[in-house]
């Protein structure tokens, strides 16, 4: 056994949304072009799937030798045999090849609903020329995120309440002009960025009779201009993350803001879900990245008058908006913090004993406050997992040296495999600087029995993150559903949150009929001076079960009691939408609630922006 | 007699262990490779881990600061006290000293006891419990001998062996205290008080052990070894500390294990039946075990032990209890539990120890010793009681507890005759078969003596009377439901159920010393009563109504006799402390003094039947239940202060519409005037 997680980086030239198409007009202050008719970026479904995750060439089969295998060219991952996946497959989740649970293959167009479309509304949004649709491709693709529920459905061809039109603001402009007409004629309107969201945000409130309208951000994708004094960009809030990276590197910049949806969700999105990134430790998380906000309202427009580093001028307005989900607004353009591309990047990783000695080892990294731009640490079933997607070895000598380490570890040093954990590692900065840092954590982690496990199973651990929902896909066609959710709790707290969510977990599904014990893992993906972020996974077989998302949403449930039993928040980064609502009360207190719905009242009156996310 | 076939018990599969003992070397079975499956949770953790962890918690230092500042004395030098108080409690578990411990046991159990009887599918349970979660064993408490029988039957069923709380005294014990520590046993101090150190070094230590789970802890909820051989009401303070983990999220769940220990014979019972009588207790000694080593000689019959159904503590505490209280304050600061944490504790006490009772097995002895203390003690003293009536009626009760479903050990293969005279024969100390009659027996008059006194003389008459009250005790748990709705039918006189309920209600109020009912559960105690009663045929219940069936009196009889002595001994005990004069204030040992010299003088006369009056359990269980119904009230120096109009109230509320039956009260006898009779004795 090998310690690493080999999954493909992802290629050079990963941006593929057709945003390409489009001029980024770097050095342009205004909205210069209107585009009449939808272009392929307006039909993302075209490169992306309709009823899964990312890009319509890219998943995991199993072939006919039943050998699991990536497809597409995108990643590093792509076109690999993973010849240990089936075995892991069926051995942990009891599933078998012959069992197949396939997706409907297209869209039935039938199945959607027919428009409830405000005539009004529609003649004057003609008439100021923003480009809308009506499309049932169009609708369906933006009345969901990538929940499980929403995925089972889209699978077996269900189709519930949709948006009935599409409308493609190209600026800020067009967004205020969009908003004034929904106002006049009491029109739902839904604000949709990269679609990547797993709270139901983007799920169309079914008790909702206005006409809904999705307000598809993708157009407003310009970097508006580049200050290199100040180090701040200022950016349309549709761009999508790994757009933004890839033109700020043209430039010689970062915002260094990546979080694990980053292939696909946008800038207005981080803003209105409060996202985190994996390197928050080096550039923090996207409240500390903003700098300056610009959103619509039904009231007008909301910003500061400057773009001063820090105010005390009563509470801070961005903080109505950060997290507002959607509720009071769009978010049309933002100004961000920019870093100096780092000169030097090296990844690292470390065998921990256990998962206890691994989670002694972060809370004194981030005692000492020198957390590398990224560390995570995965428990041992994910460590297992990561073995189950290594690719084939071409060479003798790999797999050679593969069991040397594998012996290493658990014979010479007696690490049992069935305990063992490992943490990834991601430092940035000057080289000389870097080595340093490098030493620093090593030695930390060897205080607590960790054992520096190389550079490649560091670098190809982060690269779970970006084909794990592609292997949610896989296991739905062959009766295997799964989730993620994360949570962030205080260091004491750490261990017992792990350790009892995923019981829990264990236990719900026995309780609820799953007839083999599920996958139940977890990571710790973040750390902070007072606590920490863990990221949970879980998955079962669900044969035999009539009713499988209804368990599976009572085991969600249940375990995000048990998480808020033992001091974990509801939400670090996904945020509350209307799947964590419930909560909202005992999270923030009766008057919190009430000052949220207070803001709501103000803003909104007439709930034009009525998703219905967070109160 | 093989006691294979247990009656009441088909379903569970009993083995007897001593079996494989009377054949195979104990030299054997103690150095057998013991080899328990691991437990999940975590590695094995020694007892010198355990220690130093919790030397190192944050928890003990911030206690220990507290004391400092609160005593003014150094930090370094509370700590060292921590240190002393942590050597004085921690067990040193080591598997050498149980191999030792086994084989000594062997050796004695053998001697004492024909066959121990131990469920194969509760040990079949325990052993996938102890892997999945800490387990916390809880037996009831009946004799010293249970002290190390789990431990034994754990090593034998390579079972992790537990640690064990226990009580100080035995620590001091020479030589046995050291192997009862590396036997797994950790020691506690009688009365802690309010003694901040010692607890926070008690609790951490408790918790540290429930943390770490690879070892289950073992110890009594009820506190003590009862010397009624009836249920306590379960001690909170142990229950709270083993319970802490889970509330405060620290381990997933923690198993209960209810175990309960039945004997047919208590090889302490005459020295019990004294100690009640208010010969004090000897106190723990090496020296005092070895002269005990006469009760070797003698038969002892079996023992069962029945470990119950693992108890899930997340699943019982469900809606019950808010975890996330300790959500705001740091993990390891010493905090009072919130008043909803306190009644899930005391609730979870009650319902294990309600689970230690339906798991009891009732021996044919006990129900014959139901009837035989009903007979009047001097008809059993001197004219007997006819055998073939006793034999009778005992066949006739064991079919009432079967239909109550109580689980009963019944030898089926022996005629029931054969049966009942080894039962006779078993407890010649109490009984004796003579000329078709049994008699009461008692002690023989030592020949210097020429005379002994009158009060001498109903002494030597209650030592046999308690320890049969003792052995019937042991069936009350499966018939005080029914015997306390027969109770309330006789004094209420009515047949509507709201009535009934209502009376029934306050009798186990007042009674709730005496027979441990679970808090909240009274409509289902109340329901469980009416079915049973209705099942002997002794009722017809309807939605609205018990009603009595003409052919029923004589379980209703039978069933309120047995209650009888309760209410009597109460009744005395309230108007006791009711008619006082001039004292308005007492102490325990007074109030004890001054009911004893009534109830004595009151069986002399004739006038109180009951010798359990004499007991000092039932006194004491008398004063708390005043208390606990706020008639009394206890001050800070210990002194109680009575409400003679509350107890009077309570006294009527229980003898109401009962004309005739006790007359006792027309005397005036009270505290005072005996508290003042004795001081001039002395």
């Amino acid at each position: 056994m090998t310690i690493c997680i080999p999954l493909g980086v992802p290629v050079p030239h990963f941006g593929n949304l057709g945003a390409k198409s489009f001029t980024n007009n770097l050095s342009g202050h205004f909205c210069t072009q209107h585009y009449e008719s939808p272009c392929l970026s307006f039909n993302r479904h075209e490169v992306m799937k309709w009823n899964g995750w990312g890009y319509s060439d890219s998943r995991f089969l199993f072939n006919k030798k039943g050998q699991a295998e990536f497809t597409g060219k995108r990643y590093k991952l792509s076109g690999m045999i993973l010849p240990a996946l089936k075995d892991w497959f069926e051995g942990t989740f009891g599933a078998s090849l012959q069992h197949k649970s396939p997706a409907t293959p297209l869209l039935n167009t039938s199945a959607v609903q027919a428009p409830t479309l405000n005539q009004d509304f529609v003649e004057e949004l003609k008439s100021i020329g923003v480009p809308f649709s009506h499309e049932a491709e169009d609708r369906a693709f933006r009345g969901h995120g990538h929940c499980l529920h929403e995925i089972f459905a889209l699978r077996e061809g269900k189709i519930g309440r949709v948006p009935d039109m599409v409308v493609w603001p190209n600026c800020h402009n067009d967004v205020e002009k969009i908003v004034a007409l929904a106002c006049k004629h009491n029109v739902c309107l839904i604000p949709y960025g990269g679609g990547t969201s797993v709270s139901s945000a983007l799920e169309c409130p079914p008790e909702e009779t206005r006409s809904i309208v999705s307000l598809d951000t993708s157009q407003m994708n310009r970097i508006l201009w580049i200050d290199e004094k100040n180090l701040t960009a200022h950016v349309e809030a549709g761009i999508i993350g790994q757009d933004l990276e890839r033109l700020l590197n043209e430039s010689g910049y970062c915002t260094g803001h990546e979080p694990d949806s980053m292939e696909f969700s946008s800038l207005g999105g981080w803003v209105s879900t409060r996202a985190s990134g994996m390197k928050k430790n080096i550039y923090g998380n996207i409240e500390d990245l903003v700098v300056h906000i610009k959103m619509v309202t039904p009231q007008g427009v909301i910003e500061k008058s400057c773009q001063g580093p820090r105010m005390s001028t009563g509470p801070d307005i961005h903080h109505f908006i950060l997290g507002s989900e959607g509720t009071l607004g769009v978010v049309t353009e933002v100004t961000m913090k920019i870093r100096p591309v780092p000169e030097y990047q090296k990844y690292g990783s470390v065998v921990f004993p256990n998962f206890e000695q691994g989670v002694a080892c972060l809370r004194e990294v981030a005692k000492q406050r020198c957390a590398p731009a990224s560390i995570r640490l995965m428990d041992n079933e994910q460590f297992m997992f990561g073995h189950a997607l290594k690719p084939q070895v071409s060479s003798i000598f790999t797999s050679f040296l593969d069991g040397l380490k594998k012996f290493y570890i658990t014979k010479f040093k007696g690490f049992d495999p069935s305990r063992l954990c490992v943490a990834t590692l991601l430092f940035e900065g000057n080289r000389e600087k870097v080595l340093q840092h490098e030493k620093q954590v090593y030695d930390i982690a060897a205080k607590f029995g960790g054992l520096a496990a190389g550079e490649d199973n560091g670098q190809r651990g982060y690269m779970l993150t970006f084909v794990i929902a592609y292997l949610r896909d896989l296991g739905m066609d062959y009766y295997v559903i799964a989730e993620s959710f994360e949570t962030s709790v205080p260091w004491d707290r750490v261990l017992d949150v792990c350790r009892n969510v995923k019981a829990r977990v264990v236990r719900e599904c026995k309780d609820k009929g799953v007839q083999f014990s599920p996958l139940s893992s977890c990571r710790v993906t973040q750390t902070y001076d007072a606590g920490a972020c863990v990221y949970f996974y879980f998955a079962f077989n669900y044969r035999g079960l009539s009713d499988p998302v209804h368990v599976y949403e009572q085991v969600e449930h249940a375990a995000r009691e048990e998480i808020l039993a033992n001091g974990g928040s509801l939400s670090h980064h996904h945020g509350v939408g209307k799947l964590r609502k419930e909560w909202m009360r005992e999270t923030v207190s009766e008057v919190g609630v009430g000052m949220l719905q207070s803001v709501k009242d103000y803003v909104d009156p007439k709930n034009i922006f009525g998703n219905r996310n967070l109160l | 007699v093989s006691y294979k076939d247990l009656r009441g018990m088909k379903d569970d599969e009993f083995v007897d262990i001593l079996e494989e003992r009377r054949c195979s070397s104990d030299l054997g079975h103690a150095f057998r490779t013991f080899n328990p499956q691991p437990y999940k949770g975590g590695p094995p953790c020694s007892a010198a881990d355990l220690n130093k962890a919790l030397l190192d918690s944050h928890f003990l230092h911030r206690v220990v600061k507290e004391v400092a500042m609160e005593t003014g004395s150094s930090q370094e030098k509370v700590m060292e006290e921590a240190g002393e108080i942590l050597v004085e409690m921690s067990h040193n578990l080591h598997l050498p000293f149980i191999r030792l411990m086994g084989y000594t046991f062997s050796k004695v159990i053998k001697r004492l006891f024909t066959s121990i009887f131990v469920n194969m599918d509760g040990l079949n349970t325990l052993q996938q419990a102890v892997q999945e979660n800490p387990v916390i064993l809880m037996p009831n408490h009946r004799s010293y001998v249970d002290f190390l029988i789990i431990s034994y039957i754990l090593f034998t069923y390579d079972i992790p062996v537990p640690v064990i709380a226990a009580g100080v005294p035995l620590a001091e014990m020479k030589i046995v205290g050291e192997i009862l520590r590396r036997s797994g046993a950790f020691f506690i101090r009688r009365s802690i008080g309010s003694d901040k150190l010692y607890w926070a070094v008690l609790s951490e230590y408790v918790r540290g052990i429930v943390r770490h789970g690879f070892a289950p802890v073992e110890f009594y909820v009820e506190g003590l070894r009862s010397r009624t051989l009836k249920s306590l009401t379960p001690k909170l303070g142990m229950m709270q500390m083993v319970l802490e983990p889970y509330f405060k999220g620290e381990v997933f769940d923690i198993t209960l294990v209810p175990i309960s220990i039945s004997y047919d014979r208590v090889l302490e019972e005459s020295l019990l039946a004294r100690e009640l009588l208010g010969v004090p207790k000897p106190k723990e000694s090496t020296a005092g075990l070895l002269k005990a080593s006469r009760v070797l000689q003698e038969d002892y019959g079996s023992m069962q032990v029945n470990f119950g159904q693992p108890l899930s503590v997340r699943k019982l505490c469900e809606g019950k209890i808010n975890r996330s209280y300790y959500n705001l304050v740091p993990r390891d600061l010493p905090m009072k539990p919130s008043a909803e944490a306190l009644a899930c504790v005391s609730w979870l006490a009650h319902v294990v120890v309600g689970l230690q009772e339906r798991g009891s097995l009732i021996s044919p002895w006990s129900l014959m010793a139901c009837l035989l203390i009903q007979e009047p003690t001097t008809v059993l003293a001197e004219q007997g009681l006819l055998w073939d009536d006793l034999t009778e009626k005992t066949l006739w009760l064991r079919k009432m507890v079967l239909d109550f479903g109580a689980r009963l050990n019944w030898p089926g293969e022996a005629p029931n005759s054969a049966v009942m005279s080894s039962a006779i024969s078993l407890h010649r100390s109490i009984v004796y078969l003579k000329a078709g009659r049994v008699y009461l027996t008692q002690e023989e008059v030592p020949l210097r003596r020429h005379r002994i006194s009158p009060e001498e003389g109903v002494f030597r008459t209650a030592v046999p009377v308690l320890m049969l009250a003792a052995y019937r005790n042991q069936s009350l748990h499966a018939l005080v439901r029914p015997a306390m709705l027969a109770m309330s039918i006789c004094i209420t006189r009515s047949t509507q159920r709201d009535e009934l309920f209502r009376f029934f209600c306050f009798l186990q109020e007042v009674f709730a010393n005496e027979f441990i009912f679970i808090p909240g559960n009274l409509s289902q105690d109340f329901e469980e009563a009416c079915l049973c009663l209705n099942s002997c045929g002794a009722v017809y219940i309807s939605e609205q109504e018990v009603r009595v069936s003409e052919q029923s009196s004589e379980v209703i009889t039978f069933l309120q006799k047995l209650l009888q002595p309760f209410i009597d001994s109460y009744q005395l005990i309230f108007r006791c402390v009711c008619e006082e004069e001039q004292v308005q204030v007492f102490t325990e040992k007074q109030f004890l003094a001054a009911v004893r010299a009534l109830a004595l003088k009151l069986i002399l006369s004739g006038e109180l039947h009951t010798y359990e009056t004499l007991s000092s359990d039932t006194q004491k269980n008398v004063l708390s239940a005043l208390c606990r119904l706020e008639a009394v009230a206890k001050s800070e120096i210990n002194e109680f202060k009575v409400n003679k109009a509350a107890v009077r109230r309570i006294t009527d509320a229980l003898c109401k519409s009962r004309q005739g039956s006790i007359t006792i009260f027309n005397y005036n006898y009270s505290v005072s005037s005996i508290i003042q009779v004795q001081l001039q004795l002395h």
